[in-house]
């Protein structure tokens, strides 16, 4: 039973995370809500996993010219700085207190999802 | 009304400061919530990638991008904190693969509305459960 979930959790994920939906969030919710994993460890597990993912969605949509390559690098250059930050607070943040502000952010991106303005679209 | 402070003679606008250094700010607090939860840059990455003027699709395609370098770096922090269970990863991944091929085809035929309600909803729910009953 638990490679079907591992197999709809790795599968969503790869879904939602390719379309720039926020797919972390699914395998993240996944491993600490329904496989006991814990906040750290999940968020660790998410970043390998998404690398692959990344590599062969960026190839499809450099195909499909869908990349504004040059805005990338300017704002990865200053991301390097916040990674750091980010990885500097984990060791001061109680891990209660880190899943709690997961939830939080969650709360925030559930409500701005379910409420967002939709956007009609030209063709690409 | 918009935040203002002085330095001087001269009237700083909190609207402009934003706009001079919107992609170092976005970059920091992608990379601060990358680091932080293993995940959530895109919630910041999407929205300015908007405001620096790119159509849905593209800001959303784009974040990836963002995000992958931003995880690579993550990686780094992560593994020499010993935070990373290798295993447990790669067994998601052939799934995850198969649903990246899906999801990138689909990013550029599928009306991505009804998605991020869906996804709203499901995100909302693990928050509750998350916050009241964990």
């Amino acid at each position: 039973m638990s490679i079907i979930w591992t197999a709809v959790a790795g599968f969503l994920t790869g879904v939602t995370a390719s379309m720039g939906l926020g797919g972390g969030f699914v395998l993240i919710i996944y491993l600490t809500v329904f496989a006991g994993t814990a906040q750290v460890a999940a968020g660790g597990i998410n970043l390998l996993f998404f690398l692959p993912i990344a590599l062969i969605s960026m190839f499809i949509h450099t195909k499909n010219k869908l990349i504004e390559w040059k805005l990338v690098a300017p704002i990865c250059i200053a991301g390097i700085a916040g990674v750091a930050g980010g990885v500097l607070l984990l060791s001061i943040v109680d891990e209660d207190v880190l899943q709690k502000l997961f939830a939080g952010l969650l709360v925030f991106v559930g409500l701005r999802e379910i409420f967002h303005k939709k956007v009609v679209e030209k063709e690409p | 009304m918009s935040i203002v402070w002085c330095r001087g003679n001269t009237i700083f606008y909190m609207k402009d400061f934003i706009k001079k250094h919107a992609k170092i700010l976005t970059g920091a607090l992608c990379g601060l919530l990358n680091g932080l939860f293993g995940s959530g840059g895109g919630v910041v990455a999407v929205p300015m990638l908007r405001f620096f003027g790119l159509e849905a699709r593209k800001s959303h395609a784009t974040s990836v991008a963002v995000i992958f370098f931003l995880s690579i770096i993550s990686v780094i922090a992560y593994s020499l904190r010993g935070s990373l269970e290798w295993q447990t990863a790669l067994s998601y991944i052939p799934w995850g693969i198969a649903g990246a091929v899906l999801g990138s085809l689909l990013l550029k035929k599928v009306p991505n509305s009804l998605l991020r309600r869906i996804f709203g909803v499901v995100v909302l729910a693990s928050s509750v459960r998350i916050l009241f009953f964990q």
